[in-house]
């Protein structure tokens, strides 16, 4: 690579973001602008029984008033879920939703004004604890109509192969463990916000804190019966998602429908409890799951039964219900698994996608029970699992194709670098080291509404000004695409990254990207633009090998400078940009990504697809106080295989965010409830890390370079969270003995194992 | 509401607040300095910290009216960018941000921090950032920017 790919590159937007003049959504302000007061519901379940806006209508400063009745089109992320409305309509389903909003001259008059409806409510009995969920219940009571068998089960995913319940009655070593994970949410520091404006031309621009701008636009036109083609999404500066800006939201299409009804521009700004509310975050869950292997230590078989909590609405639910399983199928090979995820509908605030999505949970059961069977078959935890893995260029027991794999390199690496064979079960008692893997996709392969249309498309546009300006509708969100594009363009076309320009994330002026989820967006935005990239190369090699007389492949663009190394070609940048584009004009060339077709042809065969596969593994090092229960996390080596670091100074970042997100679901963070009722909505009382809590962290990149990944790259973002929970539980076990079974793993938890066991 | 004069970044402002109204919603809304981030709100994540006479204060905390008379100075203040502080340079060239929201608090609070303690360890720069919650970079990359920084100011 000559150019900056695989260099440590900061970001394009730095300068920006440390000055304080990158715009996110809510400092944009627009002449007339009304603001958005919600109306939530106190109940949890309750049939609205009248809805009186008079009072309201008439407040000082009120511009309108809306109420369900108006938007009675559901939406959802999943078109096979789109059970939601913009605010509710006949029934509430948890505390906090949307009843009724208006648009006000102030924030203030639009608070005050919400409060001056009058709803009546008959509440009905409400569903909190998830297993009530999974019983028959009066039909009057059901959360939604739709499910079957007079339960309120949302989805039962469910897959087995090869009869694992067989092989693990015969398994020499088995182990059973039952675990039980609390919700946790994003808690991205910038609170949800979005604008809409109503435009002269009858066409509707949403400014949004999104992740997912195609989905939105797709979602807005059907709730707002508003032909796609006047609807247009733009995600400005975006201060975090984690998965929980990557659906449509209720407040996002009531704000356009304000705008639409007062022809003014609106903006709708959560406070942070409002975030809390909104949640969408990772389920609470259940999990029993029974693991065998052998006397080497190899696994015969897996079989896991899963309840996960999904709250009032559908979102990712579908999703998440096979991810809790499929994702299993790495990095060990497993040729007997088996698996069954009920999502219970309850009255809470939805869950939905969280970084490292449906796989957090499982892959936390899972890591835990083989350091158990390392321990009672007599292995070293390392070494079982290297028995184990998964070799590269493979197909799993439910057909997902493994391509590239550097897990072995992985955790060779950590235990290398942690002494691991020397300090494993050797140091004194309160101090302990845990291995975790893990095994992420890179993009999911399908797109959530099924056509055939490219995953991505990326146009690179040269004009007379030398400049190239790449369109995409990729979303960054903190992550750093829009650096990986700009890298991806200089280095394809041999010029300094200043000579590239974005136009990004918007959907009238950028070809579709279908959003930052999944961690699609280097694997499927990169590939196209690195297509688009060299396409626009070649347009140019043509015209200047056309006038020099030379071949196009002698051709070489490097240090702003087109030239072949005989010299018959030796021209700056901008010369050979007018001779490019002599007799043509503007040359804008188009690249796509499109996943190669894989899988099985079975029922759920589609879940869990993906063109590339990451690995990982971690160890921790933790300190246990026997006398008070607190784990004190003191270093995470981590190795994380991405396939080619396009950027490192990324990558590291996004595996230590992996450790920071993760450390907080391990010891700290749990989404609490109170009747359905959040009730630590707030950064005191719902603990993340803070910088005094961080640990020490030793990142190691692999590089196994995918074949079908842009310059051999896969994901980062997501697959580096799922080994640093079972590291970090595995560590208790190896400092103090005890089996934490319960995230997340709080001092009053471990004491109370510490003393049960003597 | 009330007339208040202000001087924030060395400027003179006369503005009318309400009396509950906080420092960063006068910032924010009323003269349209929106680098300073409204995150949580009741002080939990220093997202909105501003200086106040060279102090980092919580600007959602601060009611707009005790900062009469007292010199304001939000990111604005600092750089317009083409003279990044040192604190902000070595954010940037270490990776030391990812969405960028909780960066001008940040920057904030670690300004005066080094003034304090120009030479801190890395436990030290731990217990100085620890009232600025980020939820994207594990820290890691934030510390080493500000131990860089504080070498460059040393240097």
């Amino acid at each position: 690579m000559s150019g900056p790919i695989g260099k440590p590159t900061p970001y394009i937007d730095g300068v920006q973001k440390v000055t304080g003049k990158a715009m996110y959504t809510d400092d944009y302000r627009f002449p007339n602008m009304l603001y958005v007061g919600l109306l939530r519901s106190p109940h949890a379940h309750a049939h609205i029984k009248h809805i009186d806006t008079s009072a309201a209508e008439t407040y000082p400063g009120v511009a309108a008033v809306t109420v369900g009745t108006d938007l009675p089109i559901s939406f959802g992320i999943l078109p096979i879920s789109s059970d939601e409305n913009a605010m509710a309509v006949e029934k509430v389903r948890y505390v906090g939703e949307i009843v009724a909003a208006v648009a006000a001259e102030t924030m203030e008059a639009a608070q005050k004004g919400a409060e001056k409806i009058i709803v009546e409510y008959d509440p009905v009995r409400a569903f909190i604890d998830p297993g009530d969920s999974l019983e028959v219940c009066d039909p009057a009571e059901q959360i939604h109509s739709h499910t079957k068998g007079g339960k309120n089960i949302h989805k039962t995913a469910e897959l087995r192969f090869n009869e694992p319940e067989k092989a693990l009655e015969q398994s020499p070593f088995k182990r059973t463990g039952s675990f039980k994970f609390a919700g946790v949410t994003h808690a991205f520091t910038e609170p949800h916000s979005t604008i809409a404006i109503w435009n002269g031309d009858e066409t509707l621009t949403v400014i949004s804190a999104t992740q997912v701008p195609h989905y939105l636009h797709r979602n807005l036109s059907k709730v707002l019966e508003l032909p796609m083609h006047r609807v247009r999404v733009k995600k400005p500066a975006l201060g975090g998602g984690f998965g929980g800006k990557s659906d449509p939201f209720a407040h996002e299409m009531i704000t356009a429908y304000l705008s639409m009804k007062t022809k003014r521009p609106v903006k709708c700004t959560f406070s942070r409890e409002e975030v809390f509310i909104n949640n969408h975050g990772r389920h609470p869950t259940t999990i029993d799951m029974s693991v065998g292997c052998d006397q080497d230590g190899i696994i015969t078989a897996l079989d896991t039964d899963t309840i996960i909590d999904g709250g009032a609405y559908g979102s990712f639910g579908v999703v998440t219900s096979y991810y809790n399983g499929v994702l299993l199928q790495g990095p060990y090979k497993i040729d007997k698994l088996g698996f069954r995820t009920r999502r219970a509908y309850t009255n809470k605030p939805q869950c939905g996608a969280m970084r490292g999505h449906g796989a957090v949970n499982p892959r936390y059961a899972m890591e835990v029970i083989l350091d158990m069977l390392a321990h009672d078959a007599g292995i070293d935890p390392c070494d079982l699992r290297e028995k184990n893995f998964l070799e590269e260029n493979t197909v799993t027991v439910g057909q997902l194709r493994i391509t590239s794999n550097g897990v072995r390199d992985c955790l060779q690496a950590v235990r290398k670098k942690s002494d691991w064979d020397k300090l494993y079960g050797k140091q004194p008692y309160g101090r302990g080291l845990g291995i975790g893997c893990g095994f992420y996709i890179s993009g999911s392969a399908l797109p959530i509404i099924w056509n055939h249309y490219p995953q991505t498309v990326v146009h690179a546009k040269l004009d007379f000004d030398g400049r190239i300006v790449m369109f995409s509708g990729a979303s960054d969100i903190g992550q750093g695409s829009d650096t990986m594009l700009t890298q991806i363009a200089s280095e394809e076309l041999g010029v300094p990254m200043n000579y590239v320009q974005l136009e990004v994330a918007d959907t009238k002026t950028t070809p579709v990207d279908l959003g930052s989820y999944s961690s699609r967006v280097t694997f499927m935005v990169g590939n196209a633009a690195k297509m688009a990239s060299e396409k626009l190369r070649n347009e140019m090699a043509k015209a200047i090998a056309k006038e020099k007389d030379v071949s196009t492949d002698d051709i070489v663009f490097r240090d702003n400078k087109i030239f072949t190394e005989d010299g018959a070609v030796d021209i700056s940048w901008e010369d050979g940009v007018e001779a490019a584009l002599a007799g043509r004009g503007a040359i804008v060339e188009s690249g796509y990504y499109f996943s190669p077709k894989m899988g099985g042809d079975f029922k759920g065969s589609g879940a869990g697809l993906s063109p590339a596969y990451s690995f990982g593994a971690f160890i921790s090092d933790v300190t246990v106080n026997p006398s008070t229960g607190s784990v004190k996390v003191e270093k995470i080596w981590a190795a994380h295989d991405c396939g080619k670091a396009l950027n490192p100074l990324a990558v590291e970042g996004q595996i230590e965010g992996s450790i920071h997100m993760g450390l907080g679901q391990a010891i700290s963070e749990d989404l609490r409830y109170v009747n359905g009722q959040i009730v630590n909505a707030n950064f005191f009382d719902y603990r993340i890390p803070y910088s005094v809590d961080t640990p020490d962290m030793d990142v190691t990149i692999i590089e196994s370079n995918d074949s079908e990944g842009p310059y051999g790259a896969k994901e980062a973002g997501e697959g580096p969270i799922h080994p640093v929970l079972p590291s970090i539980g595995n560590a208790i076990y190896d400092a103090v003995g005890i089996r934490m079974m319960e995230l997340p793993i709080t001092p009053d938890k471990v004491l109370a194992k510490i003393q049960e066991k003597g | 509401m009330e007339k208040v004069q202000l001087n924030v970044n060395g400027f003179p402002q006369v503005v009318l607040v309400g009396s509950h109204e906080t420092i960063l919603e006068t910032l924010r809304n009323r003269l349209n300095l929106t680098g300073t981030k409204q995150c949580c709100d009741e002080g939990t994540c220093g997202s909105c910290t501003i200086l106040m006479d060279g102090k980092p204060v919580l600007g959602c905390l601060t009611p707009t009216v005790r900062c009469v008379g007292k010199e304001i100075v939000t990111i604005e203040g600092v750089s317009s960018g083409d003279h990044l502080h040192p604190v902000q340079k070595q954010l940037v060239q270490n990776g030391g941000m990812q969405c960028g929201f909780c960066t001008p608090g940040v920057v904030m609070t670690a300004i005066p921090y080094l003034k304090e303690n120009p030479d801190p360890s890395i436990d030290d720069i731990k217990e100085g950032l620890s009232g600025n919650l980020c939820r994207c970079t594990g820290y890691k990359k934030i510390i080493e920017a500000v131990k860089n920084a504080a070498e460059e100011l040393n240097g």
